[in-house]
């Protein structure tokens, strides 16, 4: 069973992130940037897939040079090896582009599962597993709580609105996790130093036979048009509870006409 | 006037029309004449026809076969590929579900397009709106290749009813293979509530680690339920096991945007305001008077919840 898991590196989202004026892209070169957090669960779950049929976890990411970081911490964790595409054409690219990246990418490694994250914490547009789905022809199993692989069968429960549903399909196929799956191991320092000898594999676009003109900002199949800071809200009112806060609570929602 | 297609999104219960689906409507408006279409098992457009003209459909494409719902997602694509080729839209417009967005994306690949998701506001220009990084930017785009698709944010728009002819198109239903590979076997339903959706509601209270236990998220359920509200949790609520995850507001879970929100014994996490900031009135109560809750709160109450939550349910419900 080879594993191919989708890492994607973002800027901390516990620190202010913005959008860089000069191009309007994410300002990732001034950001404090680390590994997509929902991609350590993909990660820990392609290992448990790993250790019990056997087989090899491949890290995959796009990205410039500084994602090296999110690679090795990968890595650490455990996995196998990994590919990073990099080139400096990829820069500002839509989901679109990347997924054709993505997909370039893929149809050159061996993979039986493909796992990735059901989110990013930058963009939030989560339709990767669709788009690669849509590209490669083969399954999309999205937003898992649960998988289990049976022979050539994978099963998935996806996550829904009070409940799940019970997804199957044939391998190969492209499963996206939730922060619910497992939880996702620690680095030992053993794995720490095991990770600094594992191959990456650097590759370029005219690696992936892509055109460099097909992806980028300048022929992204959207772009932002402006952006500004969303504005402060107003100083609130603060009450302490004395023993009337409820009271104050429901008086402050009835002149809102909320209650 | 150019011709936009809605996506019609269904609750799964009882195949009534979503709320986000009437935002939908709403918001299409802004580009051209709306078409609703209806993609889903036999018969479960007839119940529905009706309210989709009232919020402005002249016409609702009707696309029913039973392999659309046994299989995920790239069946609803392929019908809406079809259409787009048949109708040339000026435009696509979806609500933001995880379906919705993941139909967005197929779509896009299908007819050479771009998307964009989670949109709050689309101008009658095509210019949409996103508010991103955990609320702190606002960001105009425009989708600059082939027909724009959009999926829409929950509660960015006030549905509003422009009765229009809603004339029933048939659509010819025939998938390919490829739409038939992830089979969905079984849908089940957990946790059976009467309280509004999470996404659609327009109140929401939330119980963060101050709750304390499973136990007392009664205490959280019972104020919800004394407004009509929806109940969330934050992701050490959830973490620690007191309320399920499909409940968990933030940006590892559900984004929200209700006209009130009621944050309880959470302290204000990036990771929990990321998912309701844009809340039109927010109120918070905690122990802690430091906590960054009270930032963004319009009203704060600081206090122990255990006092003051249950006293404003009762207030509340005397007041019916």
């Amino acid at each position: 069973m080879n594993i191919v898991v989708l890492v994607k590196q973002v800027p901390d989202s516990g620190t202010q992130r913005s959008l860089d004026p000069s191009d309007n892209t994410v300002a990732r070169a001034t950001a404090d940037n680390v590994i997509n957090e929902i991609d350590e669960y993909a990660i820990e779950e392609a290992l448990q897939v790993r250790d019990r049929e056997g087989g090899e976890v491949t890290i995959l990411t796009v990205g410039p040079s500084s994602a090296t970081d999110a690679i090795r911490k990968a890595l650490s964790m455990g996995a196998d090896k990994a590919v990073h595409v990099q080139d400096d054409a990829i820069h500002g690219s839509c989901a679109i582009q990347t997924s054709a990246v993505l997909a370039a990418a893929l149809q050159q490694m061996e993979y039986d599962l493909v796992l990735m994250g059901a989110t990013s914490t930058d963009g939030q547009v989560a339709v990767m597993p669709a788009l690669l789905s849509e590209r490669l022809g083969i399954p999309q199993l999205s937003g898992a709580q649960k998988l289990t692989v049976e022979g050539s069968t994978v099963k998935v429960e996806r996550q829904t609105d009070g409940g799940f549903w019970a997804l199957e399909a044939p391998l190969p196929a492209i499963v996206s996790t939730w922060d619910t799956i497992n939880e996702p191991r620690y680095p030992s320092f053993k794995g720490i130093m095991a990770a600094k000898k594992k191959p990456v594999e650097s590759k370029s676009l005219a690696d992936l036979g892509i055109d460099p003109s097909t992806v980028g900002l300048a022929t992204a199949t959207s772009a932002v048009v402006d952006f500004t800071g969303r504005p402060p809200k107003g100083e609130g009112v603060k009450v302490t509870d004395e023993g009337n806060g409820a009271q104050e609570l429901v008086g402050f929602l009835a002149a809102q006409k909320l209650v | 006037m150019a011709e936009v297609l809605v996506l019609v999104e269904l609750n799964p219960a009882d195949g009534t029309v979503r709320k986000g689906t009437l935002e939908a409507l709403t918001a299409a408006r802004a580009l051209g004449e709306v078409s609703a279409v209806v993609a889903g098992g036999p018969g479960v457009a007839a119940g529905v026809r009706e309210q989709l003209a009232e919020y402005g459909a002249a016409k609702v494409y009707v696309a029913e076969s039973p392999e659309i719902d046994e299989y995920l997602v790239a069946p609803k694509a392929e019908v809406l590929a079809q259409l787009v080729q048949q109708a040339s839209p000026a435009a696509v417009v979806i609500p933001s579900s995880p379906e919705g967005r993941e139909v967005a994306g197929r779509l896009a690949l299908k007819t050479g397009s771009g998307f964009l998701t989670d949109v709050t506001e689309i101008a009658a220009d095509g210019t949409a709106t996103q508010v991103v990084f955990a609320g702190a930017q606002i960001v105009h785009s425009k989708v600059t290749t082939g027909i724009p698709i959009y999926t829409l944010r929950g509660n960015s728009v006030t549905p509003e009813a422009a009765p229009a002819a809603g004339e029933e198109v048939p659509v010819q239903v025939s998938l390919s293979e490829q739409a038939k590979q992830t089979r969905v076997v079984d849908k089940v339903v957990e946790q059976k509530s009467n309280r509004p959706e999470l996404t659609e509601a327009s109140i929401v209270v939330s119980g963060g680690r101050g709750v304390a236990s499973a136990e007392n998220f009664s205490i959280i359920e019972g104020l919800a339920d004394s407004l009509g509200a929806a109940v969330g949790a934050s992701r050490a609520a959830v973490d620690s096991g007191f309320y399920p995850h499909s409940f968990q507001v933030g940006q590892t879970g559900k984004t929200v945007s209700p006209q009130l929100y009621i944050a309880v014994g959470i302290s204000g996490a990036i990771q929990h305001r990321a998912g309701m900031q844009t809340s039109k009135t927010i109120v918070a109560v905690n122990k802690d008077p430091e906590a960054p809750i009270f930032e963004l709160a319009d009203f704060g109450v600081v206090g122990d919840l255990f006092q003051v939550v249950p006293a404003a349910t009762e207030q509340i419900a005397a007041r019916k």
